[in-house]
Protein backbone atom coordinates (compact mmCIF):
# COMPACT_ATOMS: atom_id res chain seq x y z
CA UNK A 1 0.00 0.00 0.00
CA UNK A 2 2.51 2.34 0.98
CA UNK A 3 4.61 1.95 -1.68
CA UNK A 4 1.48 2.33 -4.29
CA UNK A 5 1.20 5.74 -2.67
CA UNK A 6 4.82 6.58 -3.10
CA UNK A 7 4.79 5.65 -6.73
CA UNK A 8 1.65 7.29 -7.61
CA UNK A 9 3.64 10.62 -5.38
CA UNK A 10 6.74 9.63 -7.77
CA UNK A 11 4.75 9.50 -10.69
CA UNK A 12 3.02 13.23 -9.95
CA UNK A 13 6.12 14.81 -9.67
CA UNK A 14 7.45 13.45 -12.61
CA UNK A 15 4.76 14.44 -14.09
CA UNK A 16 4.25 18.08 -12.33
CA UNK A 17 4.23 20.03 -15.81
CA UNK A 18 1.54 18.28 -16.88
CA UNK A 19 -0.64 19.53 -13.97
CA UNK A 20 0.52 23.06 -14.54
CA UNK A 21 -0.92 22.78 -17.88
CA UNK A 22 -4.41 21.59 -16.35
CA UNK A 23 -4.59 23.93 -13.54
CA UNK A 24 -6.20 26.88 -15.18
CA UNK A 25 -8.72 25.13 -17.08
CA UNK A 26 -9.29 22.86 -13.81
CA UNK A 27 -9.80 25.23 -11.14
CA UNK A 28 -12.10 27.08 -12.62
CA UNK A 29 -13.56 24.17 -13.95
CA UNK A 30 -14.60 22.84 -10.57
CA UNK A 31 -15.44 26.55 -9.56
CA UNK A 32 -17.96 26.34 -11.89
CA UNK A 33 -18.92 23.05 -12.68
CA UNK A 34 -18.21 20.68 -10.35
CA UNK A 35 -19.02 22.32 -6.93
CA UNK A 36 -22.33 24.04 -8.22
CA UNK A 37 -23.47 20.33 -8.87
CA UNK A 38 -22.47 19.26 -5.78
CA UNK A 39 -23.40 22.59 -3.78
CA UNK A 40 -26.82 22.32 -5.49
CA UNK A 41 -27.42 18.84 -3.89
CA UNK A 42 -26.29 20.00 -0.74
CA UNK A 43 -28.51 23.72 -0.64
CA UNK A 44 -31.39 21.62 -1.54
CA UNK A 45 -31.88 20.12 1.50
CA UNK A 46 -31.92 23.25 3.20
CA UNK A 47 -33.78 26.83 3.70
CA UNK A 48 -31.66 29.40 1.98
CA UNK A 49 -32.49 33.20 1.35
CA UNK A 50 -28.63 34.16 0.55
CA UNK A 51 -29.06 36.99 2.96
CA UNK A 52 -29.02 34.10 6.07
CA UNK A 53 -27.00 31.16 6.56
CA UNK A 54 -28.98 28.31 5.23
CA UNK A 55 -30.95 25.86 7.84
CA UNK A 56 -31.16 22.26 7.31
CA UNK A 57 -34.75 21.09 6.29
CA UNK A 58 -34.09 17.62 5.06
CA UNK A 59 -36.05 16.38 2.43
CA UNK A 60 -39.28 19.36 2.61
CA UNK A 61 -38.03 20.97 -0.86
CA UNK A 62 -38.61 17.96 -2.73
CA UNK A 63 -42.00 16.90 -0.70
CA UNK A 64 -42.82 20.82 -1.42
CA UNK A 65 -41.94 19.90 -4.86
CA UNK A 66 -43.92 16.99 -5.50
CA UNK A 67 -47.08 17.07 -3.28
CA UNK A 68 -47.83 20.66 -2.99
CA UNK A 69 -46.33 22.80 -6.03
CA UNK A 70 -49.16 22.52 -8.76
CA UNK A 71 -47.13 24.76 -10.47
CA UNK A 72 -44.29 22.67 -10.80
CA UNK A 73 -46.01 19.69 -11.80
CA UNK A 74 -47.03 21.65 -14.44
CA UNK A 75 -43.55 22.65 -15.37
CA UNK A 76 -42.73 19.25 -14.87
CA UNK A 77 -44.87 17.87 -17.37
CA UNK A 78 -44.53 20.77 -19.65
CA UNK A 79 -40.30 20.26 -19.74
CA UNK A 80 -40.90 16.36 -20.44
CA UNK A 81 -43.63 17.00 -23.29
CA UNK A 82 -40.90 19.61 -25.14
CA UNK A 83 -38.27 17.39 -24.59
CA UNK A 84 -39.98 14.51 -25.61
CA UNK A 85 -40.90 15.98 -29.12
CA UNK A 86 -37.75 18.39 -29.32
CA UNK A 87 -34.80 15.79 -28.55
CA UNK A 88 -35.96 12.66 -30.79
CA UNK A 89 -36.90 16.08 -33.98
CA UNK A 90 -34.11 17.80 -33.74
CA UNK A 91 -32.06 14.86 -33.04
CA UNK A 92 -33.29 12.75 -36.25
CA UNK A 93 -34.07 16.22 -38.48
CA UNK A 94 -30.59 16.73 -37.90
CA UNK A 95 -29.24 13.11 -38.78
CA UNK A 96 -31.84 13.03 -41.92
CA UNK A 97 -31.31 16.61 -43.47
CA UNK A 98 -26.97 15.95 -42.38
CA UNK A 99 -27.30 12.59 -44.82
CA UNK A 100 -29.85 14.29 -47.94
CA UNK A 101 -26.78 16.85 -47.76
CA UNK A 102 -23.58 14.56 -48.34
CA UNK A 103 -24.33 14.24 -52.21
CA UNK A 104 -24.79 17.67 -53.22
CA UNK A 105 -21.73 19.43 -54.46
CA UNK A 106 -19.52 21.14 -52.18
CA UNK A 107 -20.99 25.02 -53.29
CA UNK A 108 -24.54 24.10 -52.78
CA UNK A 109 -23.79 22.07 -49.90
CA UNK A 110 -21.83 25.08 -48.11
CA UNK A 111 -24.62 27.59 -48.76
CA UNK A 112 -27.49 25.09 -47.31
CA UNK A 113 -25.46 24.11 -44.13
CA UNK A 114 -25.12 27.86 -43.46
CA UNK A 115 -28.83 28.82 -43.81
CA UNK A 116 -29.87 25.31 -41.90
CA UNK A 117 -27.48 26.26 -39.13
CA UNK A 118 -28.23 30.25 -39.42
CA UNK A 119 -30.91 30.04 -36.39
CA UNK A 120 -27.96 28.28 -33.91
CA UNK A 121 -25.67 31.16 -35.02
CA UNK A 122 -27.83 33.73 -33.97
CA UNK A 123 -28.82 33.18 -30.74
CA UNK A 124 -31.28 35.64 -30.02
CA UNK A 125 -32.86 35.85 -33.12
CA UNK A 126 -35.69 34.42 -31.68
CA UNK A 127 -37.18 36.78 -30.40
CA UNK A 128 -38.41 38.08 -34.26
CA UNK A 129 -40.64 35.09 -33.92
CA UNK A 130 -42.68 37.37 -31.56
CA UNK A 131 -43.38 39.87 -34.17
CA UNK A 132 -44.05 36.81 -36.29
CA UNK A 133 -46.52 35.27 -33.83
CA UNK A 134 -48.04 38.78 -32.73
CA UNK A 135 -51.12 38.72 -31.45
CA UNK A 136 -53.16 41.41 -33.82
CA UNK A 137 -53.49 41.73 -37.46
CA UNK A 138 -50.19 43.07 -37.69
CA UNK A 139 -48.48 40.19 -36.46
CA UNK A 140 -46.86 38.88 -39.49
CA UNK A 141 -48.60 35.11 -39.56
CA UNK A 142 -52.19 36.60 -38.47
CA UNK A 143 -52.12 38.94 -41.48
CA UNK A 144 -51.26 36.08 -44.12
CA UNK A 145 -53.76 34.39 -43.15
CA UNK A 146 -56.16 37.47 -42.65
CA UNK A 147 -54.83 38.04 -46.10
CA UNK A 148 -55.44 34.69 -47.65
CA UNK A 149 -58.98 34.34 -46.23
CA UNK A 150 -58.03 31.26 -43.83
CA UNK A 151 -58.82 32.87 -40.45
CA UNK A 152 -61.26 36.07 -40.09
CA UNK A 153 -60.13 37.27 -36.40
CA UNK A 154 -56.71 37.18 -35.66
CA UNK A 155 -55.21 34.58 -33.27
CA UNK A 156 -53.64 35.28 -30.07
CA UNK A 157 -50.63 32.77 -30.84
CA UNK A 158 -48.83 33.22 -27.79
CA UNK A 159 -51.60 33.85 -24.88
CA UNK A 160 -54.16 31.48 -26.44
CA UNK A 161 -52.96 27.80 -24.64
CA UNK A 162 -54.37 26.09 -27.37
CA UNK A 163 -51.52 27.52 -29.37
CA UNK A 164 -48.60 28.29 -27.16
CA UNK A 165 -47.19 24.83 -26.80
CA UNK A 166 -47.21 24.55 -30.54
CA UNK A 167 -45.52 27.96 -31.18
CA UNK A 168 -42.85 27.25 -28.71
CA UNK A 169 -41.92 23.66 -30.10
CA UNK A 170 -41.72 25.54 -33.70
CA UNK A 171 -39.14 28.21 -32.46
CA UNK A 172 -37.18 25.51 -30.94
CA UNK A 173 -36.91 23.24 -33.21
CA UNK A 174 -36.09 25.78 -35.45
CA UNK A 175 -33.06 26.51 -33.18
CA UNK A 176 -32.20 22.56 -33.08
CA UNK A 177 -29.98 21.91 -36.11
CA UNK A 178 -27.01 22.89 -33.44
CA UNK A 179 -23.76 20.91 -32.83
CA UNK A 180 -24.89 18.04 -33.72
CA UNK A 181 -26.09 18.79 -36.99
CA UNK A 182 -22.53 19.67 -37.74
CA UNK A 183 -20.94 16.67 -36.09
CA UNK A 184 -23.19 14.62 -38.69
CA UNK A 185 -22.44 16.43 -41.59
CA UNK A 186 -18.65 16.22 -40.80
CA UNK A 187 -19.21 12.33 -40.31
CA UNK A 188 -20.98 11.63 -42.95
CA UNK A 189 -18.42 13.08 -44.75
CA UNK A 190 -15.80 10.82 -43.17
CA UNK A 191 -17.55 7.84 -44.48
CA UNK A 192 -14.22 5.53 -45.96
CA UNK A 193 -15.80 4.79 -49.38
CA UNK A 194 -13.87 1.62 -49.45
CA UNK A 195 -16.00 0.45 -46.86
CA UNK A 196 -19.43 1.06 -49.16
CA UNK A 197 -17.70 -0.48 -51.43
CA UNK A 198 -17.09 -3.50 -49.50
CA UNK A 199 -20.73 -3.02 -48.61
CA UNK A 200 -22.08 -3.35 -52.23
CA UNK A 201 -19.97 -6.52 -52.51
CA UNK A 202 -21.27 -8.11 -49.41
CA UNK A 203 -24.89 -7.62 -51.02
CA UNK A 204 -25.85 -4.41 -50.01
CA UNK A 205 -28.79 -3.39 -52.38
CA UNK A 206 -30.21 -0.14 -51.83
CA UNK A 207 -29.40 3.24 -50.45
CA UNK A 208 -31.58 1.92 -47.49
CA UNK A 209 -29.76 -1.08 -46.40
CA UNK A 210 -26.48 1.15 -46.76
CA UNK A 211 -27.30 3.24 -44.28
CA UNK A 212 -29.02 0.55 -41.89
CA UNK A 213 -25.80 -1.08 -42.03
CA UNK A 214 -22.70 0.55 -43.45
CA UNK A 215 -23.32 4.49 -42.64
CA UNK A 216 -24.99 4.42 -39.74
CA UNK A 217 -22.84 1.52 -37.67
CA UNK A 218 -19.19 3.66 -38.53
CA UNK A 219 -21.22 7.18 -37.05
CA UNK A 220 -22.13 5.81 -33.64
CA UNK A 221 -19.69 7.70 -32.72
CA UNK A 222 -21.26 10.96 -33.75
CA UNK A 223 -24.70 9.80 -32.53
CA UNK A 224 -23.79 9.17 -29.35
CA UNK A 225 -22.17 13.15 -29.43
CA UNK A 226 -25.16 14.70 -30.88
CA UNK A 227 -27.99 12.65 -28.86
CA UNK A 228 -26.27 14.38 -25.79
CA UNK A 229 -26.34 17.46 -27.64
CA UNK A 230 -29.69 17.44 -28.63
CA UNK A 231 -31.21 15.85 -25.09
CA UNK A 232 -29.39 18.76 -23.27
CA UNK A 233 -30.75 21.13 -25.23
CA UNK A 234 -34.44 19.58 -25.22
CA UNK A 235 -34.55 19.80 -21.87
CA UNK A 236 -33.18 23.72 -21.57
CA UNK A 237 -36.28 24.91 -23.12
CA UNK A 238 -37.26 28.22 -21.18
CA UNK A 239 -36.08 31.32 -22.90
CA UNK A 240 -38.35 30.66 -25.85
CA UNK A 241 -41.56 30.48 -23.78
CA UNK A 242 -40.27 33.53 -21.59
CA UNK A 243 -39.66 35.49 -24.43
CA UNK A 244 -42.91 35.03 -26.45
CA UNK A 245 -45.35 33.84 -24.23
CA UNK A 246 -44.04 36.26 -21.33
CA UNK A 247 -43.33 34.88 -17.93
CA UNK A 248 -45.29 33.23 -16.57
CA UNK A 249 -47.19 32.47 -19.31
CA UNK A 250 -50.98 32.70 -19.39
CA UNK A 251 -51.86 29.47 -17.53
CA UNK A 252 -48.64 28.62 -17.08
CA UNK A 253 -49.17 26.70 -20.33
CA UNK A 254 -45.52 26.20 -21.44
CA UNK A 255 -44.02 26.85 -18.09
CA UNK A 256 -40.95 24.86 -17.71
CA UNK A 257 -38.85 23.92 -15.29
CA UNK A 258 -36.30 26.00 -15.86
CA UNK A 259 -38.80 29.13 -15.60
CA UNK A 260 -40.16 27.90 -12.50
CA UNK A 261 -36.39 27.39 -11.33
CA UNK A 262 -35.44 31.28 -12.46
CA UNK A 263 -38.47 32.25 -10.63
CA UNK A 264 -38.41 30.63 -7.27
CA UNK A 265 -34.21 31.30 -7.55
CA UNK A 266 -34.25 34.45 -8.73
CA UNK A 267 -37.02 36.18 -8.09
CA UNK A 268 -37.72 35.32 -4.45
CA UNK A 269 -34.49 34.27 -3.52
CA UNK A 270 -35.94 30.91 -2.35
CA UNK A 271 -32.11 29.33 -2.97
CA UNK A 272 -32.53 25.88 -1.30
CA UNK A 273 -35.99 25.78 -3.13
CA UNK A 274 -34.50 26.37 -6.56
CA UNK A 275 -30.98 23.72 -5.88
CA UNK A 276 -33.71 21.50 -5.30
CA UNK A 277 -35.25 22.05 -8.63
CA UNK A 278 -31.64 21.99 -9.99
CA UNK A 279 -30.99 18.44 -9.26
CA UNK A 280 -34.16 17.15 -10.10
CA UNK A 281 -33.08 18.84 -13.52
CA UNK A 282 -29.69 17.63 -13.12
CA UNK A 283 -31.07 13.75 -12.88
CA UNK A 284 -33.50 14.42 -15.69
CA UNK A 285 -30.98 15.40 -17.96
CA UNK A 286 -28.33 12.99 -17.23
CA UNK A 287 -30.88 9.62 -17.45
CA UNK A 288 -31.89 10.21 -20.60
CA UNK A 289 -28.28 11.11 -21.87
CA UNK A 290 -27.48 6.91 -19.99
CA UNK A 291 -30.78 5.75 -21.38
CA UNK A 292 -30.79 6.73 -24.93
CA UNK A 293 -26.70 5.41 -24.71
CA UNK A 294 -28.00 2.43 -23.98
CA UNK A 295 -30.45 2.40 -27.01
CA UNK A 296 -27.91 3.91 -29.42
CA UNK A 297 -25.17 1.00 -28.60
CA UNK A 298 -27.61 -1.00 -30.98
CA UNK A 299 -28.41 0.57 -33.48
CA UNK A 300 -27.04 -1.18 -36.72
CA UNK A 301 -26.05 -4.35 -34.74
CA UNK B 1 -22.95 22.60 -63.41
CA UNK B 2 -24.50 19.73 -62.01
CA UNK B 3 -26.06 19.75 -58.17
CA UNK B 4 -24.38 16.25 -57.29
CA UNK B 5 -20.87 15.77 -56.52
CA UNK B 6 -18.77 12.66 -57.94
CA UNK B 7 -19.50 10.80 -54.61
CA UNK B 8 -22.75 9.55 -55.78
CA UNK B 9 -22.95 5.53 -55.10
CA UNK B 10 -26.12 4.42 -55.29
CA UNK B 11 -27.69 6.79 -57.98
CA UNK B 12 -30.69 8.27 -57.18
CA UNK B 13 -33.87 8.65 -59.78
CA UNK B 14 -33.79 12.16 -61.15
CA UNK B 15 -37.31 12.60 -59.53
CA UNK B 16 -35.57 11.74 -56.57
CA UNK B 17 -32.90 14.00 -56.78
CA UNK B 18 -35.16 16.76 -57.45
CA UNK B 19 -37.07 15.63 -54.14
CA UNK B 20 -34.36 15.45 -52.37
CA UNK B 21 -33.07 19.28 -53.16
CA UNK B 22 -37.16 20.40 -52.99
CA UNK B 23 -37.43 19.40 -49.36
CA UNK B 24 -33.71 20.52 -48.13
CA UNK B 25 -34.94 23.91 -49.91
CA UNK B 26 -37.99 24.12 -48.50
CA UNK B 27 -36.33 24.11 -44.83
CA UNK B 28 -33.51 25.72 -45.43
CA UNK B 29 -36.11 28.62 -46.33
CA UNK B 30 -38.03 27.83 -42.91
CA UNK B 31 -34.65 28.38 -41.32
CA UNK B 32 -34.23 32.10 -42.66
CA UNK B 33 -37.65 33.68 -42.73
CA UNK B 34 -37.02 35.17 -39.55
CA UNK B 35 -33.30 36.21 -41.21
CA UNK B 36 -34.89 37.74 -44.06
CA UNK B 37 -37.80 39.88 -42.17
CA UNK B 38 -35.30 40.76 -40.35
CA UNK B 39 -33.10 42.42 -42.74
CA UNK B 40 -35.95 44.03 -44.42
CA UNK B 41 -37.47 45.49 -41.66
CA UNK B 42 -34.52 46.67 -40.11
CA UNK B 43 -33.99 49.11 -43.81
CA UNK B 44 -37.84 49.66 -44.06
CA UNK B 45 -38.84 53.11 -43.61
CA UNK B 46 -41.01 53.78 -40.63
CA UNK B 47 -44.44 54.23 -42.66
CA UNK B 48 -43.67 50.52 -44.23
CA UNK B 49 -43.83 48.86 -41.00
CA UNK B 50 -47.38 49.72 -40.71
CA UNK B 51 -48.46 48.86 -44.25
CA UNK B 52 -51.51 45.93 -44.05
CA UNK B 53 -50.87 43.66 -44.71
CA UNK B 54 -46.93 43.40 -43.90
CA UNK B 55 -44.68 42.84 -46.64
CA UNK B 56 -42.11 40.47 -45.91
CA UNK B 57 -39.53 42.13 -48.60
CA UNK B 58 -38.61 46.47 -48.13
CA UNK B 59 -39.61 49.08 -51.02
CA UNK B 60 -37.60 51.90 -50.20
CA UNK B 61 -35.03 51.03 -48.10
CA UNK B 62 -33.68 53.72 -45.52
CA UNK B 63 -30.83 53.81 -43.14
CA UNK B 64 -33.15 55.69 -40.65
CA UNK B 65 -33.37 52.72 -38.17
CA UNK B 66 -29.95 52.38 -37.94
CA UNK B 67 -29.98 56.52 -36.89
CA UNK B 68 -32.64 55.68 -34.38
CA UNK B 69 -30.74 53.28 -32.45
CA UNK B 70 -29.13 56.12 -30.77
CA UNK B 71 -31.85 58.38 -30.21
CA UNK B 72 -33.82 55.58 -28.37
CA UNK B 73 -30.68 54.32 -26.37
CA UNK B 74 -30.13 57.94 -25.62
CA UNK B 75 -33.33 58.55 -23.62
CA UNK B 76 -31.90 55.71 -21.16
CA UNK B 77 -28.87 57.25 -21.08
CA UNK B 78 -26.54 54.49 -22.26
CA UNK B 79 -25.22 55.18 -25.82
CA UNK B 80 -24.98 51.85 -28.37
CA UNK B 81 -21.78 52.12 -28.00
CA UNK B 82 -21.47 51.22 -24.73
CA UNK B 83 -23.22 48.10 -25.08
CA UNK B 84 -21.14 47.24 -27.55
CA UNK B 85 -17.74 47.79 -26.27
CA UNK B 86 -19.08 45.84 -23.66
CA UNK B 87 -20.14 42.70 -25.70
CA UNK B 88 -16.81 43.29 -27.44
CA UNK B 89 -14.61 43.10 -23.87
CA UNK B 90 -16.99 40.04 -22.64
CA UNK B 91 -16.43 37.94 -25.97
CA UNK B 92 -13.16 39.25 -27.08
CA UNK B 93 -11.84 38.28 -23.24
CA UNK B 94 -13.78 35.31 -23.22
CA UNK B 95 -12.74 33.55 -26.68
CA UNK B 96 -8.76 33.93 -25.86
CA UNK B 97 -9.34 32.22 -22.93
CA UNK B 98 -11.09 29.69 -24.18
CA UNK B 99 -9.04 28.53 -26.69
CA UNK B 100 -5.98 28.98 -24.28
CA UNK B 101 -7.02 26.96 -21.36
CA UNK B 102 -8.94 24.41 -23.72
CA UNK B 103 -5.60 23.63 -25.69
CA UNK B 104 -3.13 24.04 -22.65
CA UNK B 105 -5.80 20.72 -20.87
CA UNK B 106 -6.81 19.09 -23.91
CA UNK B 107 -3.20 19.02 -25.19
CA UNK B 108 -2.08 17.06 -21.61
CA UNK B 109 -5.10 14.70 -21.40
CA UNK B 110 -4.52 13.82 -24.79
CA UNK B 111 -0.97 13.07 -25.36
CA UNK B 112 0.32 12.28 -21.45
CA UNK B 113 -0.09 9.49 -19.16
CA UNK B 114 -0.17 10.48 -15.55
CA UNK B 115 -2.32 9.78 -12.44
CA UNK B 116 -6.13 11.31 -12.65
CA UNK B 117 -6.20 11.57 -16.31
CA UNK B 118 -9.08 9.33 -16.97
CA UNK B 119 -11.08 10.73 -13.59
CA UNK B 120 -10.60 14.17 -15.67
CA UNK B 121 -11.30 12.92 -19.32
CA UNK B 122 -14.19 10.88 -17.47
CA UNK B 123 -15.68 13.87 -15.68
CA UNK B 124 -15.58 16.47 -18.84
CA UNK B 125 -17.48 14.07 -21.14
CA UNK B 126 -19.95 13.78 -18.46
CA UNK B 127 -20.19 17.32 -18.00
CA UNK B 128 -21.37 17.48 -21.50
CA UNK B 129 -24.91 15.65 -20.29
CA UNK B 130 -26.11 18.75 -18.69
CA UNK B 131 -26.54 22.52 -19.52
CA UNK B 132 -25.83 26.06 -17.64
CA UNK B 133 -28.59 26.04 -16.34
CA UNK B 134 -28.39 23.37 -14.05
CA UNK B 135 -25.65 25.20 -12.19
CA UNK B 136 -27.07 28.71 -12.61
CA UNK B 137 -28.23 29.27 -8.95
CA UNK B 138 -25.13 27.63 -7.39
CA UNK B 139 -23.21 29.92 -9.78
CA UNK B 140 -24.97 33.22 -8.43
CA UNK B 141 -23.99 32.09 -5.01
CA UNK B 142 -20.66 31.27 -5.87
CA UNK B 143 -20.28 34.77 -8.06
CA UNK B 144 -22.17 36.20 -5.15
CA UNK B 145 -19.31 34.67 -2.45
CA UNK B 146 -16.28 35.34 -4.77
CA UNK B 147 -17.43 39.31 -5.11
CA UNK B 148 -18.08 38.96 -9.19
CA UNK B 149 -21.18 39.44 -9.12
CA UNK B 150 -22.50 42.30 -11.49
CA UNK B 151 -19.01 42.70 -13.14
CA UNK B 152 -17.71 41.28 -16.06
CA UNK B 153 -16.18 38.62 -14.99
CA UNK B 154 -19.15 36.73 -14.53
CA UNK B 155 -19.83 35.94 -18.06
CA UNK B 156 -15.63 35.38 -18.72
CA UNK B 157 -14.72 33.12 -16.10
CA UNK B 158 -17.26 30.29 -16.72
CA UNK B 159 -16.62 30.74 -20.43
CA UNK B 160 -12.97 29.69 -19.64
CA UNK B 161 -14.04 26.47 -18.48
CA UNK B 162 -16.41 25.43 -21.06
CA UNK B 163 -16.44 21.78 -21.27
CA UNK B 164 -17.19 21.32 -24.91
CA UNK B 165 -14.46 23.52 -26.05
CA UNK B 166 -12.04 21.07 -24.10
CA UNK B 167 -13.77 17.82 -25.52
CA UNK B 168 -13.71 19.23 -29.15
CA UNK B 169 -10.08 20.50 -28.66
CA UNK B 170 -9.00 17.22 -26.66
CA UNK B 171 -10.63 15.11 -29.29
CA UNK B 172 -9.29 16.98 -32.12
CA UNK B 173 -5.85 16.54 -30.90
CA UNK B 174 -6.11 12.78 -30.07
CA UNK B 175 -6.82 12.23 -34.29
CA UNK B 176 -4.72 14.85 -35.56
CA UNK B 177 -1.57 15.66 -33.84
CA UNK B 178 0.74 12.39 -34.39
CA UNK B 179 2.86 10.81 -31.49
CA UNK B 180 6.03 10.77 -33.55
CA UNK B 181 5.95 14.26 -34.06
CA UNK B 182 6.07 15.24 -30.49
CA UNK B 183 8.70 12.50 -29.97
CA UNK B 184 10.90 14.27 -32.59
CA UNK B 185 10.38 17.20 -30.69
CA UNK B 186 11.63 15.72 -27.42
CA UNK B 187 14.72 14.38 -29.37
CA UNK B 188 15.24 17.94 -30.22
CA UNK B 189 15.69 19.25 -26.63
CA UNK B 190 11.38 21.24 -26.96
CA UNK B 191 10.39 21.57 -23.15
CA UNK B 192 6.34 20.70 -23.01
CA UNK B 193 5.49 24.56 -23.43
CA UNK B 194 7.31 24.65 -26.84
CA UNK B 195 5.98 21.71 -28.20
CA UNK B 196 2.10 23.27 -27.02
CA UNK B 197 3.32 26.49 -28.78
CA UNK B 198 5.31 25.34 -31.81
CA UNK B 199 3.78 21.85 -32.84
CA UNK B 200 0.41 20.92 -31.59
CA UNK B 201 -0.99 24.58 -32.11
CA UNK B 202 -0.54 24.76 -35.61
CA UNK B 203 -1.58 21.50 -36.11
CA UNK B 204 -4.57 22.23 -34.46
CA UNK B 205 -5.66 25.48 -35.94
CA UNK B 206 -8.61 23.99 -37.19
CA UNK B 207 -10.14 23.24 -33.35
CA UNK B 208 -9.06 25.92 -31.68
CA UNK B 209 -10.78 28.45 -35.31
CA UNK B 210 -14.03 26.46 -34.10
CA UNK B 211 -13.61 26.83 -30.44
CA UNK B 212 -13.78 30.37 -31.55
CA UNK B 213 -16.63 30.21 -33.52
CA UNK B 214 -18.53 28.57 -30.90
CA UNK B 215 -17.37 30.79 -28.13
CA UNK B 216 -17.58 34.00 -30.02
CA UNK B 217 -21.45 32.62 -31.15
CA UNK B 218 -22.47 31.91 -27.61
CA UNK B 219 -20.85 35.21 -25.83
CA UNK B 220 -21.65 37.86 -27.99
CA UNK B 221 -25.30 36.73 -27.85
CA UNK B 222 -24.96 36.66 -23.82
CA UNK B 223 -27.48 39.09 -22.37
CA UNK B 224 -26.04 38.84 -18.61
CA UNK B 225 -29.48 38.33 -17.47
CA UNK B 226 -29.46 37.95 -14.01
CA UNK B 227 -26.02 38.15 -13.14
CA UNK B 228 -24.80 41.87 -14.11
CA UNK B 229 -27.77 44.00 -12.95
CA UNK B 230 -26.07 47.64 -13.71
CA UNK B 231 -27.65 48.65 -17.20
CA UNK B 232 -23.57 50.39 -17.93
CA UNK B 233 -22.20 46.97 -17.74
CA UNK B 234 -24.89 45.26 -20.13
CA UNK B 235 -24.07 43.67 -23.55
CA UNK B 236 -25.66 44.57 -26.68
CA UNK B 237 -28.78 41.51 -27.14
CA UNK B 238 -29.86 43.14 -23.56
CA UNK B 239 -30.60 46.40 -25.23
CA UNK B 240 -32.08 44.37 -28.53
CA UNK B 241 -34.56 42.78 -25.60
CA UNK B 242 -35.39 46.05 -24.38
CA UNK B 243 -36.34 47.41 -28.00
CA UNK B 244 -38.35 43.89 -28.72
CA UNK B 245 -40.57 44.56 -26.09
CA UNK B 246 -41.52 47.96 -27.73
CA UNK B 247 -43.20 45.65 -30.18
CA UNK B 248 -44.39 46.49 -33.91
CA UNK B 249 -43.91 50.27 -33.41
CA UNK B 250 -39.70 49.40 -32.86
CA UNK B 251 -39.84 46.79 -34.51
CA UNK B 252 -37.54 48.56 -37.27
CA UNK B 253 -35.03 49.61 -34.81
CA UNK B 254 -34.66 46.71 -32.74
CA UNK B 255 -34.41 44.59 -36.18
CA UNK B 256 -31.68 47.18 -36.78
CA UNK B 257 -30.29 45.99 -33.83
CA UNK B 258 -30.19 42.30 -34.58
CA UNK B 259 -28.78 42.68 -37.69
CA UNK B 260 -25.55 43.94 -35.43
CA UNK B 261 -26.25 41.02 -33.27
CA UNK B 262 -26.28 38.26 -35.92
CA UNK B 263 -23.81 39.55 -38.83
CA UNK B 264 -20.53 38.94 -36.84
CA UNK B 265 -21.52 35.35 -36.08
CA UNK B 266 -22.89 34.41 -39.22
CA UNK B 267 -19.71 35.87 -41.04
CA UNK B 268 -17.01 34.48 -39.03
CA UNK B 269 -19.01 30.89 -39.49
CA UNK B 270 -19.20 31.43 -43.32
CA UNK B 271 -15.40 31.98 -43.54
CA UNK B 272 -14.47 29.14 -41.29
CA UNK B 273 -16.77 26.89 -41.84
CA UNK B 274 -14.75 24.04 -43.85
CA UNK B 275 -12.66 24.24 -40.21
CA UNK B 276 -15.43 24.00 -38.56
CA UNK B 277 -16.38 20.47 -40.02
CA UNK B 278 -13.06 19.29 -40.30
CA UNK B 279 -13.17 19.66 -36.04
CA UNK B 280 -16.62 17.73 -35.75
CA UNK B 281 -15.05 15.33 -37.40
CA UNK B 282 -13.19 13.81 -34.59
CA UNK B 283 -16.50 14.80 -32.15
CA UNK B 284 -17.60 11.57 -31.67
CA UNK B 285 -17.64 9.41 -28.80
CA UNK B 286 -16.64 6.15 -27.66
CA UNK B 287 -19.21 5.20 -25.32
Amino acid sequence: MRVKVFHVLQQIHKKKVCYLFLAPFFTLFFLFTVLPVLSAMGLSLTYYNVFELPVFIGLENYIRLFFYDDIFIKAFLNTLTMAMVIGPVGFLASFILAWMLTELNRGIRTALVVMLYAPSISGNLFLVWSLIFHGDAHGYLNSILLNMGFIEQPIQWTTNTRYMMGVVILVSLWMSLGTSFLSFIAGLQGIDLNQIEAGLIDGVRNRWQELWYIILPSMKPQLLFGSVMSITSAFSVGAVGAALCGEPSVDYAVHTIINHLNDHGFTRYEMGYACAISTILFFMMVTSNKLIHKVLRKVGT
Amino acid sequence: MSVLSDRSRFARSTFGNILNFLVLLLVAAFMVIPMIYTISNAFKPFNELFIFPPRLLVMNPTFDNFLGINSILRQSWIPLTRYVLNSVVVTGVGVLGQIIFASLAGFVLSKEIFPGRDFLNKIVVFSLMFSGNVTAIPNYIIFTKLGIINTHLSLILPAFCNSLGLFLMKQFIDQMVPESLLEAARIDGAGEFRIYLNVVMPLCKPAWLTLLIFSFQSLWSTAGGTYIYDEQLRTLPSALTTMIYGGIARAGVSAAVALLLVIPPTLTFILSQSNVLQTMASSGMKE
